[in-house]
């Protein structure tokens, strides 16, 4: 479970993220939706324990992410926007790096290998180096190698960025997998469709603010707008008019 | 397996697989390098032994005014052409030739006898004979003091058979025997040609590691796998520490593979020939490789701390370049400048490892002293080196 208090974080002259408060419980999908720019990749910046926030709390799983980041490092599994893998190396050797140091070793590393490999579709090209894959394949190693010590809580940044379809719908299947598991997913996306297909619950943020949470169906009424376009629109336009 | 060793393996599992890079740092420079220097220098070394024994001709104006001369000249191996510059007249426009031709490289040297020589030789007067030739030319400087010499010593020959006919001792002409006592060993000679070693040592160090230290730092940070990196459970300062010894690992290999290099291809230079002695065995490459190792950990620190400052490779590659002539300053500067070891010296980086290595191949003692200094203050900057990495690591700037 992800609660998060009271966030802010100032970039210069930028208020990037201002009082930003949601709980992601754990079993569900929590999406956090908002255009670009709205703070959604500082946020989980800072929940991935890469940045500090200049406010607030966050715990993961009860562990403050501040106090105890290495702790709160080996409950979350990350994918940043726009992470990489190494290209020199196999999809396999990269993920046994992250195993290793999340601390896995031996069998038990082997077998969590094996099994994120065989999640992810990745088989056919598990020993070849990660040079050549395409978008889809770096994707998904890099969604596994996160994955490979089985990590109570996983943060996507924008994880469906740029991919094919047949990709995204494995993604789709690990991420619902992963909730069925009893993980707390969290990810954001700016689209909207995705969040509503596959979120328990969705925060969306505008402007480094917090703009509405809920279901669908609790947007929906909040917003007074039955599509959920409409009412995304008509969240971001009710911070805008704060 | 700890952080640091996961992390340490993984740097270079993947430095190796960049193997072509790897071994352009690791062959070029420190594997051929050496022996590239040392063929140039017996190359130079080979030329100045054979200029001494090999005949030359030079152009002589007005030769025949004297034969004596010539025949003597004739012994010292340096044939004369009496016809040089015939066609250009009287002696005044030929002289002026044989200086044209002097000035423009075409001639190394040549003489000219005077008009009135056999006059004034025959009156006892002092009968003149100008040497052509520049003085700026490094390449005709031992022709022409060849020729000088022979010069000299027909004067002296001809100074003492005078004296003698007057019945006078030749010594009587030359008060002063000035003798020349050499305290130089055939190390310290050799060194005249081997200082350069030094300085190649050290930049083959910073060269061989700077590759890998940009890979790893502003590589890894401009590819997007830096970040998902230090969301893993490992402390930053492990981070920095086992990506500093990684490019120490490469950075010791080059430093070995020079050092090796140079005691092989030592023993190819015609040392002996000129009277020196190379004190560069395979112990005294040892003693170097252990002298020069702080300063590659001080490198690899100060390689690593340039490219994390940077944004991008680009950017790496500027600020490893600098990094890697700044350290070579300071031997550029006691290159120019010589100077004797002293302990507030041998604080210095680099240069104390410089002058280190002048007194091993010098085969002069070692101050224990001056060992201590300069491991010392290496380790201490490179401790420091280390520690502002693992702020910046520590900074958010490094993602941002």
């Amino acid at each position: 479970m992800i609660e998060v208090t009271g966030l802010s974080k100032r970039f210069g002259d930028v208020q990037a993220v201002e009082g930003v408060s949601f709980v992601a419980p754990k079993g569900r999908i929590t999406g956090l939706l908002g255009p670009n720019g709205a703070g959604k990749s500082t946020t989980l910046r800072i929940l991935a324990t890469v940045l500090q926030a200049d406010q607030g709390e966050v715990q993961i799983d009860g562990v403050d992410a501040r106090k105890d980041p290495l702790e709160a490092r080996r409950r979350i599994g990350v994918l940043p926007h726009g992470s990489s893998v190494y290209g020199n190396m196999t999809a396999r050797e990269n993920i046994a790096y992250y195993a290793a140091l999340q601390g896995l070793t031996g069998a038990t590393a082997e077998a969590r290998i094996d099994r994120v490999i065989e999640q992810l579709y990745l088989e056919q090209i598990a020993d070849r180096r990660a040079r050549g894959f395409s978008q889809g394949q770096h994707i998904r190693v890099s969604l596994a190698r996160c994955m490979v010590h089985d990590p109570s809580i996983l943060i996507l940044d924008e994880p469906t960025n740029g991919l094919d379809v047949l990709t995204t719908r494995a993604l789709r299947h690990v991420i619902l997998e992963r909730r069925d598991a009893g993980c707390c997913v969290l990810f954001s996306s700016h689209v909207m469709q995705e969040v509503a297909a596959l979120c328990d619950q969705i925060v969306i943020i505008s402007r480094g603010h917090v703009a509405v949470t809920g279901t669908v169906h609790d947007i929906r009424i909040a917003t007074g707008k039955d599509d959920l376009e409409d009412a995304f629109l008509a969240a971001v336009d009710l911070e805008d008019t704060d | 397996m700890n952080g640091f060793l996961v992390v340490l393996r993984k740097e270079l599992l993947e430095g190796t697989r960049e193997w072509r890079a790897l071994a352009m740092t690791l062959l070029v420079a420190p594997l051929l390098g050496p022996f590239l220097f040392v063929g140039i220098t017996a190359f130079t070394m080979h030329q100045a032994i054979d200029d001494v024994a090999a005949a030359i001709e030079i152009p002589a104006i007005g030769a025949e005014r004297t034969p004596n001369l010539v025949a003597h000249l004739r012994q010292s191996l340096i044939d004369v052409d009496a016809e040089a510059f015939a066609d250009q007249g009287d002696q005044t426009a030929r002289h002026e030739a044989l200086r044209q031709a002097v000035r423009s490289g075409e001639v190394a040297v040549g003489i000219v006898v005077a008009a009135d020589f056999a006059e004034a030789l025959a009156a006892g007067r002092a009968a003149r004979v100008w040497v052509v030739a520049d003085s700026s030319s490094t390449r005709a400087r031992p022709e022409a003091n060849r020729v000088q010499g022979a010069l000299g010593a027909w004067s002296a020959m001809v100074g003492g058979i005078r004296l003698q006919l007057r019945g006078i001792h030749p010594t009587a002409g030359a008060p002063l025997a000035v003798l020349r006592d050499d305290v130089s060993t055939p190390s310290r000679r050799a060194y005249l040609l081997l200082g350069i070693v030094g300085y190649f040592v050290l930049f083959a160090v910073l060269i061989g590691g700077s590759q890998i230290a940009v890979d790893i730092t502003a590589g890894e940070r401009e590819r997007g796998s830096l970040e998902p990196l230090l969301a893993m459970p490992v402390m930053r300062e492990t981070l920095v520490l086992a990506k500093v010894l990684a490019t120490l690992v490469v950075m010791t290999a080059s430093l070995a593979i020079t050092v090796t290099s140079f005691a092989v291809a030592v023993q190819l230079l015609p040392l002996g020939e000129m009277g020196m002695t190379a004190n560069f065995g395979m112990v005294v490459a040892v003693q170097i490789f252990l002298l020069v190792f702080p300063f590659a950990t001080m490198a690899a620190a100060l390689m690593v701390a340039a490219a994390s400052l940077t944004r991008s490779f680009r950017e790496a590659q500027t600020y490893t370049s600098i990094a890697m002539i700044a350290p070579t300053l300071p031997v550029v500067f006691a290159a120019l400048r010589p100077m004797q070891d002293s302990v507030p010296l041998m604080l210095v980086p680099a240069l104390s490892q410089h002058l280190l290595l002048s007194d091993i191949l010098r085969a002069e003692a070692l101050d224990p002293l001056h060992i201590v200094a300069s491991v010392a203050s290496t380790a201490a900057v490179a401790a420091v080196l280390v520690w502002l990495t693992v702020r910046r690591f520590r900074s958010e700037k490094l993602i941002l």
